[in-house]
């Protein structure tokens, strides 16, 4: 059984017992604990299920790797799905629960898929499944969705906050083992500003497992003071609970805080996504230890060697009593080491190298181990728990030569180097065959924006395991990467070391090398997704030669742990198949994240309220507190309608359309797009701009423009008004506002840079208030203004004025074919003037309206709206706006589009207006159907409606449309099919319904 | 070729799966064919396929330079609708989705085409206008589609926040007929079939330029030695504008990284596909149990198959908002892939200044979902020298005219 030792394990503390839950079981463990270390304390080895056959399974590893050991975490809306046990930290009232199985985790019917193995080998699915058709939909898609996914997710809103930091640095390093630590060390010396981060809540790494000797004295002590010297620096950071998991291109970084997982109700911010932007980047991120390929690898109780040793001292928790020990390298014996130190049995150690190992196996030897060299694993026994195994040869087809009853197999396959980030940005491997791994290529490294190496990799992660290697080629990369930055340093010399020497690793892909049929199909490549052997044999055979092929035809690695243990056994078998070797197949490409991070801490604090910017002008909480219904416009919210008690939405905008038309209608108009555009050249950047002459605008004079994408759509118009000898206020759409600005500037920064204008954003400076309807003058005199009559003041024309002290512009403008005027102020005047006005509601008969009632008015006056009567395929011919195309000008945006063939064709749909002929509203989006069916069977359509709306004013249904040689057909009627079989009919009109004549406006 | 079924699987479980043959042929290249494809995409495979079926051309190569449906094929969100605006779109998407239907019957290999549903949130007045009108318009044109409240989209995807606050959900198109496809199994069924009937496929051949005599295609050299065909069709994506400048010409094409993520898996928890454009994002979550999630492109070319983080953050706000559940989902792996844009972000199947040399290309951010009917397009045109009513409205000519079929009206990001 699993167990606690007592007197062991380094990071727990004894005296403080915790209490948790696993599967609505009570359990106990002590602080310090991960969730699985306790979980093995008190002998619960199974955790989960897998994927496919739903074999039992156990803890493989003790970090980041681990495939097996998720589980669900927490309670209501704060469960986690998939919540890895191995990097859980233990905490007094720690809730969690095994994941896909049914009814329970030791009875799991799931398991029956297990006896059908034979028949589900990769890829089955794409060959079966096919016939009938509908039985995909209906019947074995919904079964095998059903069985897919691991942990059920909650369905709430997460309670928790996100939030996102930046970083600027000189130098980032990733790890923070002694590698990591030196490394940080030599950097911070030479005065650089350092960062250093740590997945673990500890720092020092594998090395304070194994205890090496460092300048005469113990690495504990060591890995201390270097920790406590570093932190007593200004010039360094170091975070704990914090992974580097991408490295984005030139360099930029990022890092994943996990603040409050580790405590039950800690206030703050549960995680913490880091933006880094570094000089240097130096990952010292490990290896990762690789399981060997042996039959019924995958059943609880076979663990990683380092595991087994970590779990152990680290935690005072062992796997089994009976531990046999399987390797094809040295290091796996200081596990047997550890444990026959701590008084549990290691019956043997499997060592399949025919040579064995080194200086370690005589210590082994000494403590009375056996070591069997040039042996191997045949099979597992046992199906819940490890029982015994079966030793064989490892040349051979795994004969068994004897039976040996244990409790527990700690495997190594070697070590991986994690070399993730180094590949994410480009940075290439080399195959070692002496190391029997991928390694950075050092010649080919990830670049900064300067192209030159942005990233340097040392310790374990660079391939060098020994102590001794591992500190000088950190002191020597650091040296240069500080270099790179024009720092120095001595005083970080290189402590003194001796490892023990090792004997070298023989690859071992296959236990035995000649292993039957029947053993492969039950040896594991990727625990988690259940590929085995034979899968990627069999991938292999069919031709799924590309390791990105036999990677998703048998899913090998696209678990959660992302192949970290997987990839290279699998990329081994693949290439044994192929008869080729591992670097000529190559390896499938690292992407981001190291390790899955919560989707909350991508959006951080961007929720709810905080999820977009919302623009607000200066009269929003007026309008909030007089019944605005809202409409988002681009970011802004604009007031729909104002609905009064008792009112319905619809009634609403019926009442403001009818007091604009008959009395006096006020719009908050501030979210109006201005642009205030200076300089000496700015008459003929704008004659560029819009498809009309502005140059020669006169002073004090608006003019209506219109302003086309290069491809000659009609994407804005507004009214420009000249301010000054050079500067103009273009006013555009409220949405296209950004659009237009980033357009102007783009132009001026790459084609007119010689240009001498200058374009300014100033929408948010000035509220704008339209005053609409007949007694409109008389309400701005009122105000105070004087310089407003119609001959002072005639339509298309501004003034300035003052209204009780405060400066105001009066424009003469008019978008709903009423007497208008707006009148522009700075914004922190704007709700004083709204107020002013609105305090004159009585007298005048003042009514506030919407963006509705603007749209009714402005189609009955036959104004097209962007948008609207535009969707980026229509042109200003199309609207009867030749008139703004000028043809004085040599060029404007658009023009040479303008002259393409199909831009002047006759067949072009032509803005018309609508009425329904029984006075009913056409419906939204509706087309007009013209004569049978088009080749490819689509009816042929002949026009449609762009904007379609209740007229108040006139009392029937008013739209807008394009057609077909439209204004040619004033008077015929069409045909418009609507989405419940029935058919509106038509008839074809002016655009222009309400006071054609303009004698409104021009009062 | 050996049909694939339930009972082949028993019969190869009884022997170890050893009598499995390979999924596709790796052959010697002939020194000519009636027809080269580069491009062994999901588009190129999907040519050929037809060019055979329909055409009964089968001295075919297609040219891989990598590995088959190792570029876009292998790396979108697996989305399959067709409900767009401009009709010569939903004549090509729709024959698409419909040959989707039955195509895993067709190559005999099942590629999970799943008709789950796909809905377009409307969460702006403009979005509803825009869908009405797209609802109106798909009835004209065939292809079923509904414009749906935001009770009904509620029943439809229960995780779904219709209430805002930002951006409430006002309705959605709906169709129920789109769905989603194992994409990895689209190129390896077509690849099969073609291998089957005799077609070459020629990985790890990459194309290093265009033999050409007097204005008239004359064959391809290759990382491999010369291939030399009748006539050349250039399926390529992202590479189109690379491929073109070997043949003599340009094409109106951008090529930028498109970014989409998956989370962890988990248990089923949404049926159907939502895509919310306003707020620039789209999910589904696949047989697998992962949610799907694709996103924005970046604003700069680039060949890196990267991308920028900040797209993936834009994206994942924008469904955290949406389906405020996700937020305690773990992001496992995110990826890039480049797309060809062109302005009019509509595909370009022409004929090219090169006589006989063809181009398919231009599909940006929605090419998934049209490869069998691009395919069928596309081979269409090669067989006969011209392009038949599917093809004819994306010719090249229609930069020059003018002519475009702007998608941008319906769907205003990557789709």
């Amino acid at each position: 059984m699993s167990s606690r030792i007592p007197g062991h394990g380094g990071l727990v503390n004894s005296s403080k017992p915790l209490t948790f839950q696993f599967n609505g079981k009570e359990l106990e463990g002590f602080q310090g604990d991960t969730l699985a270390s306790a979980l093995l304390a008190n002998n619960q080895l199974l955790i989960g299920r897998s994927f496919k056959y739903h074999r039992p399974r156990g803890l493989v590893a003790s970090g980041a790797e681990e495939p097996n050991g998720l589980v669900g975490l927490g309670e209501a809306n704060s469960f986690e799905p998939n919540a890895r046990a191995t990097t859980t930290e233990l905490f007094d009232g720690l809730v969690s629960c095994s994941q896909n199985h049914w009814p329970s985790l030791e009875f799991d019917i799931g398991y029956v898929n297990n006896y059908l193995s034979s028949l589900l080998p990769a890829g089955f699915y794409y060959k079966t499944f096919i016939h009938p058709r509908p039985a995909w939909k209906y019947i074995f898609e919904p079964i095998i969705r059903k069985s897919a996914g691991l942990g059920k997710p909650t369905k709430g809103k997460d309670p928790d906050k996100y939030e996102h930091f930046y970083a600027y640095v000189d130098v980032l390093i990733v790890g923070g083992g002694i590698s990591g630590l030196y490394s940080a060390k030599v950097a911070a010396k030479s005065g650089a500003r350092v960062l250093l981060i740590e997945q673990t809540p500890h720092l020092g790494g594998q090395a304070s497992i194994d205890n090496p000797l460092i300048d005469q004295g113990s690495i504990a002590k060591w890995i201390t003071e270097l920790t406590k010297e570093l932190e007593g620096m200004n010039n360094v950071t170091i975070k704990a609970r914090t992974v580097g998991v991408g490295v984005y291109d030139h360099g930029y970084s990022l890092a994943y805080e996990r603040l409050t997982d580790h405590e039950l109700n800690l206030n703050g911010s549960r995680h913490r996504l880091w933006k880094i932007r570094a000089k240097q980047i130096i990952t010292a991120t490990g290896a990762i230890e690789r399981p060997l390929s042996f039959a019924n690898n995958d059943v609880p109780g076979v663990m990683l060697a380092s595991a087994v040793r970590n779990y152990l001292t680290n935690y005072g928790v062992s796997i089994g009593d009976r531990t046999v020990v399987v390797t094809n390298n040295d290091d796996a014996y200081r596990t047997a080491i550890s444990l026959k130190n701590a008084g549990l049995s290691v019956p043997l150690i499997i060592d399949s190298r025919p040579s064995g190992a080194g200086e370690l196996a005589k210590t082994a030897r000494d403590l009375g181990i056996r070591i069997e060299n040039g042996k191997a694993i045949s099979i597992v026994h046992g199906k819940d728990r490890v029982k015994g195994i079966s030793l064989c040869d490892q040349v051979g087809s795994g004969t068994v030569l004897e039976e040996i009853s244990c409790d527990a197999v700690a495997m190594s396959g070697g070590w991986s180097p994690v070399v993730h980030l180094w590949s994410h940005c480009g940075g290439k491997l080399n195959w070692d065959n002496e190391l029997c791994a991928f390694r950075p290529d050092t010649q080919l490294p990830p670049t900064g924006v300067n192209g030159l190496a942005c990233l340097s990799v040392v310790g374990s992660a660079n391939g060098d395991l020994l102590i001794d290697d591992i500190l000088r080629v950190t002191y020597e990369v650091t040296l240069r990467v500080i270099k790179e930055l024009g720092l120095e340093t001595n005083e970080a010399p290189l402590p003194s070391t001796k490892g023990i020497k090792e004997n070298s690793i023989s690859a071992v892909w296959k236990m035995p090398y000649g292993a039957s049929t029947k053993l492969k199909s039950k040896t594991w490549l990727d625990f988690q997704n259940d590929v085995k052997v034979t899968d990627v044999e069999l991938a292999a055979q069919e031709g799924f030669e590309s390791v990105e092929h036999a990677k998703r035809y048998t899913t090998l690695g696209m678990a959660t742990d992302q192949g970290k243990l997987s990839n290279i056994n699998g990329l081994a078998i693949l290439s044994e198949s192929l008869h080729k070797d591992i670097p000529s197949v190559g390896t499938t490409t690292f992407r981001p994240p190291y390790s899955p991070i919560s989707m909350g801490s991508i959006a951080g604090e961007a929720r709810s309220e905080l999820f977009q910017p919302i623009r607000k002008t200066p009269m929003h909480d007026w309008h909030d507190k007089h019944g605005a219904k809202w409409e988002p416009v681009g970011h802004w919210l604009r007031p729909y309608c104002y609905v009064q008690k008792g009112e319905s939405v619809k009634q609403a905008v019926f009442r403001e359309v009818t007091a604009c038309r008959n009395k006096v209608g006020v719009l908050d108009a501030s979210t109006l797009g201005k642009i205030m555009v200076r300089g000496k050249d700015s008459g003929k950047f704008l004659d560029m701009i819009y498809t009309n002459m502005m140059s020669n605008l006169k002073l004090g004079k608006c003019r209506y423009g219109l302003i086309c994408s290069e491809n000659g759509f009609l994407i804005d118009d507004g009214v420009v008004a000249r301010i000054d000898e050079n500067s103009y206020l273009c006013h555009t759409t409220s949405g296209g506002a950004e659009n237009i600005h980033s357009m102007m500037e783009e132009w001026l920064q790459t084609e007119w840079w010689d240009f001498e204008v200058y374009v300014t954003n100033v929408t948010e400076q000035f509220s704008q208030i339209t005053v609409v309807g007949e007694n409109a003058r008389r309400v701005l005199e009122k105000l105070g203004c004087s310089k407003i009559c119609s001959d002072s003041l005639p339509f298309m024309g501004w003034v300035d004025e003052k209204v009780f002290g405060v400066d105001v512009r009066v424009y003469r403008i008019s978008f709903s074919g009423e007497l208008s005027f707006e009148i522009s102020v700075p914004s922190n005047k704007g709700l004083f003037l709204w107020n002013e006005i609105l305090s004159l509601e009585k007298e005048f008969g003042i009514t506030p309206y919407g963006t509705e009632a603007l749209h009714v008015m402005r189609a009955e006056k036959g104004f097209i709206m962007i948008g609207d009567e535009t969707d980026g395929t229509v042109i200003p011919q199309d609207l009867g706006l030749d008139w703004a195309l000028s043809k004085k000008k040599n060029d404007y945006i658009g023009k040479r589009a303008h002259q393409r063939l199909y831009m002047s064709n006759p067949e072009r749909w032509k803005l018309v207006g609508l009425e329904s002929t029984d006075g009913s509203v056409i419906p939204e989006g509706a087309y007009a159907i013209g004569l049978g069916e088009n080749e490819v069977g689509q009816k042929v359509t002949i026009g449609r409606v762009t904007s379609t709306y209740y007229s108040p004013t006139l009392k029937k249904g008013i739209a807008l449309g394009l057609v077909a040689y439209g204004p040619d057909r004033l008077g015929e009627t069409i045909q418009f099919p609507t989405l419940t079989n029935s058919v509106v009919e038509a008839k074809i009109v002016s655009p222009i319904f309400y006071d054609p004549d303009g004698f409104k406006q021009n009062v | 070729m050996k049909r694939y079924s339930s009972f082949a699987i028993v019969r190869e479980a009884f022997r170890n799966h050893s009598g499995w043959k390979k999924a596709w042929e790796s052959p010697i290249p002939k020194k000519k064919y009636d027809v080269v494809i580069v491009g062994a995409g999901g588009h190129g495979l999907a040519t050929a396929y037809y060019l055979g079926k329909n055409h009964g051309i089968t001295n075919v190569a297609v040219l891989e330079k990598g590995w088959l449906g190792g570029g876009n094929t292998g790396r979108n969100t697996t989305i399959i609708r067709s409900n767009y605006l401009q009709d010569p779109s939903a004549a090509i998407y729709e024959k698409s989705r419909s040959l989707y239907e039955n195509l895993s019957q067709d190559l005999n290999y099942n590629l999970m085409f799943s008709p789950r549903g796909v809905m377009m949130l409307a969460q702006t007045e403009h979005e509803v206008r825009g869908y009405k009108r797209t609802a109106m318009a798909n009835a004209l044109q065939g292809v079923p589609t509904e414009y749906i409240s935001p009770e009904k989209v509620k029943e439809l995807c229960p995780i779904i926040n219709i209430s805002g606050p930002r951006y409430p959900v006002l309705g959605a198109l709906w169709q129920a007929r789109g769905g989603t496809a194992r994409h990895d199994a689209v190129a390896w069924g077509y690849a099969r079939k073609c291998s089957d009937m005799g077609m070459h496929i020629l990985q790890q051949k990459e194309v290093t330029s265009i033999i050409s005599k007097n204005g008239r295609i004359g064959g391809v050299a290759t990382t491999g030695g010369d291939i030399l065909c009748d006539k050349l069709c250039i399926v390529v994506a992202g590479h189109s504008g690379a491929l073109a400048e070997m043949g003599g010409f340009r094409l109106p094409l951008e090529s930028v990284a498109l970014q989409a993520l998956v989370s962890e898996p988990i248990k089923p928890v949404m049926d159907v596909v939502v895509m919310a454009n306003t707020v620039h994002g789209y999910m589904s979550q696949s047989d697998k149990g992962e949610m799907v999630i694709g996103g924005g492109a970046d604003g700069y070319n680039n060949y890196t198959q990267r991308g920028s983080f900040h797209h993936i953050e834009e994206t994942v706000r924008s469904l955290v908002e949406t389906f405020p559940m996700i937020s305690r989902l773990k992001m496992l792996r995110q990826w890039g892939g480049i797309v060809d844009m062109t302005g009019d972000r509509s595909p370009i199947i022409s004929k090219t200044p090169l006589e006989n040399c063809f181009i398919n290309c231009g599909w940006g951010t929605g090419g998934f979902k049209a490869i069998p009917g691009s395919g069928w397009a596309t081979a269409e045109m090669v067989a006969s020298g011209e392009a038949g009513p599917l093809a004819s409205p994306f010719s090249l000519n229609r930069f020059k005219e003018g002519r475009f079929i702007d998608e941008s009206v319906a769907a205003g990001v990557a789709h």
